[in-house]
């Protein structure tokens, strides 16, 4: 195990694990809002765009999203989003993708979320005169996030570990170097164990986190 | 009567089979305090909320202050900014401080400058007798202080009209009171007023005109002595008779 360590970056590749974690939820978070106002809008044809989205994504399988993103994106469309370096390419992909995917999750989270809001607090945002877009930033989805936390929480946490996908393309994360060390050195107990620490301890205080965040800032009624 | 703020002619309105409001006609002057009563189902609370939107209408029209209420949108939002409105549930917004459901409207609404609006919110709060509790959330207060935060909540938008829709209906009978003079302070402060409610008293105390209404239509309107003591419609003194005997 230790050799592993002193052999290999492993720091730098769950950094790198990090950062495309952190670019995914990010995006997700924003996708998954505006997917979500979308859907909860009195407009027939966004709230068809908003469920289309869901249905698209949130049924496609993230490995074919990453695959597409290289194979039809960027090889048959020419759609690079870092022309000077492939691995690079593919790491900004792999990160629009994680959010794609993900946003479609984060948006049904948020959407139970706003269902836990009684109809009487959008009642009382419209008759003070908020418009449909002020009710919404100032009193349903404020809301809607804390009554959402805990699914949310649990969608973050799949984003890190779905970020493992993006191994398919050599997204320059941890489980790319994973399967560069099982070529190396052969598949040994160490080799995982190293890994699954990793995640471990990314993902475990996070889970924790996110419990404790709900039940602090879960709205009284 | 003094010149018409609220207008209602023709109106109808349908939930599938029902038939909740019936050719309503009805004017509401400025100043005035209309007291709607009558059985549940009636459609006293749909007449309520149809005023500002809340339920919208098939036909007949709506004007306030002379505008005719528009669909959806801008020019909606600013009208019901005009049109204060008092839940049977309070509704305070339960994420936000007491001082903050005050101040909302005023500050996104009416563009306020913060300190104005929470200096204006504070005077408010004292009015209604809840100032004590600015930095509170609605959870920690009781009904009757959540109600009387919800009053301060529409004054603080300098309404042309507050409506108010059965607002102790949800009350521990020792609350009623306290949001009652409330209402009365208003009243006698010339605040234009429609109140759907089943507080009798309240009625004689405050109002100019009581409506009655009954299967979505209006039966019967009087000040509310002759009302009380000399209704004329068999219906409105069924009414009477099942709810004055105790």
């Amino acid at each position: 195990m230790g050799e592993i360590l002193s052999n290999y970056d492993v720091l730098a590749a769950f950094w790198g694990t990090i950062k495309l974690s952190l670019l995914g939820t990010f995006g997700a978070l924003v996708l998954g809002t505006i997917v979500a106002v979308l859907r909860l809008s009195p407009v027939r044809v966004f709230q068809w765009i908003g469920s289309w989205y869901v249905n698209t994504f949130r049924n496609t399988p993230l490995t074919l999203l990453m695959v597409f993103s290289i194979l039809g994106l960027t090889f048959i469309l020419g759609l690079q989003l870092n022309t000077q370096d492939l691995n690079s390419n593919a790491f900004r992909w792999a990160a629009v993708m994680l959010a794609v995917y993900h946003g479609a999750f984060i948006c049904e989270a948020l959407r139970s979320g706003v269902n836990t809001v009684p109809a009487g607090q959008a009642e009382a945002a419209r008759a003070i005169g908020l418009t449909f877009g002020q009710s919404m930033q100032h009193v349903l989805l404020p809301q809607a996030f804390r009554g959402s936390i805990a699914p949310i929480g649990s969608t973050i946490i799949a984003l890190i570990k779905n970020s493992t996908v993006a191994a398919v393309i050599g997204g320059g994360e941890a489980a790319n170097l994973m399967s560069t060390v099982i070529e190396n050195e052969g598949s040994r107990f160490s080799v995982f164990l190293v890994f699954a620490i990793g995640f471990v301890i990314l993902t475990l205080p996070l889970g924790l986190f996110f419990t404790s965040m709900s039940r602090r800032l879960a709205v009284k009624r | 009567m003094t010149e018409p703020l609220v207008v209602l002619k023709d109106v109808q309105k349908h939930f599938g089979d029902l038939h909740v409001l019936k050719d309503i006609d009805l004017e509401i002057g400025k100043g005035e305090v209309v007291v709607v009563i009558g059985p549940s189902g009636s459609g006293k609370s749909t007449l309520c909320r149809a005023i500002n939107r809340l339920e919208t209408i098939e036909s007949g029209t709506i004007t306030i202050d002379g505008k005719t209420l528009p669909e959806e949108g801008k020019e909606l939002a600013q009208l019901r900014a005009d049109v204060g409105m008092v839940f049977q549930s309070f509704n305070l917004f339960a994420h936000k401080t007491i001082l903050d459901n005050v101040t909302l409207g005023p500050i996104k609404v009416r563009k306020q400058k913060k300190a104005a609006a929470e200096k204006r919110a504070m005077e408010l709060l004292e009015r209604v007798g809840v100032a004590h509790q600015a930095q509170k959330f609605p959870a920690q207060l009781s009904g009757g202080q959540q109600q009387r935060v919800a009053i301060a909540r529409s004054l603080a938008m300098d309404p042309k009209v507050m409506l108010f829709d059965e607002p102790t209906s949800a009350l521990d009978p020792e609350m009623i009171n306290e949001v009652l003079d409330v209402m009365v302070g208003l009243a006698k402060e010339g605040m234009t007023m429609i109140v759907v409610t089943h507080e009798m008293g309240f009625a004689r105390k405050a109002a100019n005109r009581v409506v009655f209404m009954a299967d979505g239509q209006i039966v019967e309107e009087n000040t509310p002595e002759e009302f009380f003591t000399n209704a004329k419609s068999d219906r409105a003194k069924d009414f009477l008779g099942k709810i004055l005997t105790h």
